[in-house]
């Protein structure tokens, strides 16, 4: 860490150049947002740089016409539920994969890892047709399930370095004082997993809630998150006004922002995967 | 008795504990809503209408009946995602080596560049069709300055699509990019730099090659990101055109009810894309592997 306070104020022209693409970057990010958020305040579609007049009424509108509050409403459901069912189904599984070796591990790894590198539309299309079937299609338990499917297998891959960070011999002072396996994994394990756990929980709370695919496959009118919704609202061009879908679009980013704030207070994205690297 | 202690001491041997049974719940979940609906899927592509094969050749041969255009697609869908991966790595690899030491205010510039990734794919078509349109705020600083006469086309094509892949993407990039940057050993190049390597030759000849193995990662999940590109396409590109993605003809296929035609469309774009990865992986195992931290012996 020491050894750059003497390149910092070095100005090179690669340095200028990777700078000011930041900053590009970050300003175009910042100037993009502003700009939905301009125009969801937007009294009539804008002319000019800024809008004539401003309203908070596409808000309101959208929170009665459109169901803004049972939306949120499904969607904070949805995630919660897949968060807490994930984290507990994989975590008995990452402490197996971690700690034991046995036939056929290699095999289970793989199960858990090919959900990751195939595309969703490949296995969301005949998982549809199996919860049409199962008839759970617009309900919230058919949206908790198909978003269980890339959960489980994601929160396993993220719980296993975690795991390997606990030291076996406290586990085996537990074992020696008499503990069985249900009270290992709820007193010993679990408290000191607790970082891992938050950490994979944030990121599934993330992915569910920005998921879009799978959701958009099985749900219908009862059962719409916030994004299948925006969808929806956003390719019908015209039946709402582009100021209503701003305003939803902006309630979505707040809803996400925060979720992202709370993140990066428990989990340092730097020091994940380089320990990751160092094991 | 004897028989089954016999068998006990065998399977203790080879590692088959009562533990394993853990992994049951999860093992039956993934076998039962990811194998058997992917083996589904797989079978029932090949149930055409018109013989094992006919979902495919319609594929090949555009022969979709509400859904032109599906072999022009996979070209459609590579491109996107292969501009957009190498965009996004090539723009993160600086950014993130720039930053793999202390620099002033990193955790802020950190949270501000993440953002894009919890905006939510009809924010970000909502903000280009905002920002970039014709009479977006970049269009006109551009005609107010005089650098440009007509309004430029940004969205409802190509352009706009690969834009708005960039705008989320490069964030996921980076992260990883950082993470990777800054598990590298600052004495390395200190060393390098005591031997008189300029910082050219210790970018080139230290650093580059400790982070390709992590670059051709990132790569992979940069484009795993942009292949499955399915609302932007349709929200800021022009689908029926210039932005046909392969993840829009199996959706187009599923919702007239044709499921052999979109799980062989689903199918064939699981092929192109392990493809993709299959090929960067294997040129990864040529690459240095070994650690990126400087020993004492």
């Amino acid at each position: 860490m020491n050894g750059h306070r003497w390149s910092r104020h070095r100005v090179t022209l690669t340095g200028a150049v990777t700078w000011s693409g930041l900053w590009v970057f970050v300003g175009g990010l910042l100037l993009a947002v502003a700009s939905v958020v301009l125009a969801s305040l937007a009294q009539r579609f804008s002319t000019g740089w800024l809008p004539e007049s401003y309203t908070t009424g596409w808000y309101t509108a959208a929170w009665s016409d459109f169901g803004l509050g049972r939306l949120l409403l499904v969607t904070v459901e949805v995630a919660v539920a897949v968060v807490v069912i994930s984290l507990v189904v994989a975590l008995p599984t990452a402490y197996v994969l971690s700690r034991l070796t046995f036939p056929g591990k290699r095999l289970l790894l793989l199960l858990f890892l090919v959900p990751q590198v195939i595309p969703i539309m490949t296995y969301a299309v005949p998982l549809a047709t199996l919860v049409y079937m199962l008839r759970l299609n617009d309900s919230l338990a058919g949206i908790v399930l198909v978003n269980l499917v890339p959960s489980i297998p994601f929160a396993v891959l993220v719980l296993i370095p975690f795991v390997d960070q606990v030291d076996p011999r406290v586990e085996h002072a537990a074992r020696v004082f008499g503990a069985n396996s249900p009270r290992l994994f709820v007193h010993v394990l679990a408290p000191l997993l607790v970082p891992g756990l938050l950490a994979a929980g944030v990121l599934i709370l993330v992915r569910v809630v920005g998921q879009f695919e799978l959701t958009f496959l099985v749900s219908g009118p009862n059962s719409e998150t916030l994004v299948v919704a925006l969808y929806g609202s956003a390719v019908q061009a015209g039946h709402l006004a582009s100021q209503q879908i701003n305003a939803m679009s902006v309630v979505y980013m707040l809803t996400t922002l925060i979720l992202l704030l709370v993140a990066l207070r428990f989990v340092d994205p730097t020091s994940v995967t380089a320990r990751h690297r160092s094991r | 008795m004897t028989l089954t202690g016999a068998s006990r001491a065998w399977a203790r041997r080879h590692g088959l504990t009562p533990m394993l049974w853990l992994v049951a719940p999860g093992v039956v979940f993934m076998l039962v809503f990811f194998v058997y609906p992917l083996c589904y899927g797989v079978g029932l592509s090949f149930q055409g209408e018109g013989g094992p094969l006919s979902a495919y050749a319609d594929f090949f041969t555009n022969g979709f009946v509400n859904n032109g255009r599906s072999r022009e697609s996979i070209l459609v869908t590579l491109r996107l995602a292969f501009a957009a991966s190498l965009i996004n790595v090539g723009l993160a690899l600086p950014l993130a080596y720039r930053m793999r030491g202390a620099v002033r205010a990193k955790r802020a510039l950190i949270a501000v560049v993440l953002v894009p990734m919890t905006l939510g794919t009809v924010f970000v078509a909502a903000a280009m069709n905002e920002f970039l349109g014709r009479a977006g705020w970049l269009n006109r600083v551009l005609l107010a300055a005089g650098v440009i006469d007509q309004p430029l086309q940004l969205v409802g094509n190509f352009t706009g699509v690969l834009l708005s892949l960039v705008f989320t993407g490069l964030p996921f990039a980076f992260l990883l990019m950082v993470g990777y940057a800054s598990g590298i050993d600052p004495t390395l190049e200190q060393a390098a730099a005591v031997l008189g390597a300029s910082p050219a030759r210790r970018f080139l000849h230290i650093a580059l090659p400790l982070l390709l193995p992590g670059l051709t990662i990132t790569f992979c999940l940069a484009f795993i990101l942009a292949f499955g590109v399915f609302p932007s396409a349709t929200l800021v590109g022009n689908d029926a055109g210039p932005t046909r993605v392969l993840s829009k003809i199996a959706y187009t296929e599923y919702s007239y009810g044709h499921y052999s035609t979109a799980s062989a469309a689903a199918v064939i774009m699981a092929v192109v894309q392990l493809a993709v990865l299959g090929l960067v992986l294997a040129a990864r195992g040529l690459l240095y592997k070994g650690p990126s931290t400087g020993g004492k012996g």
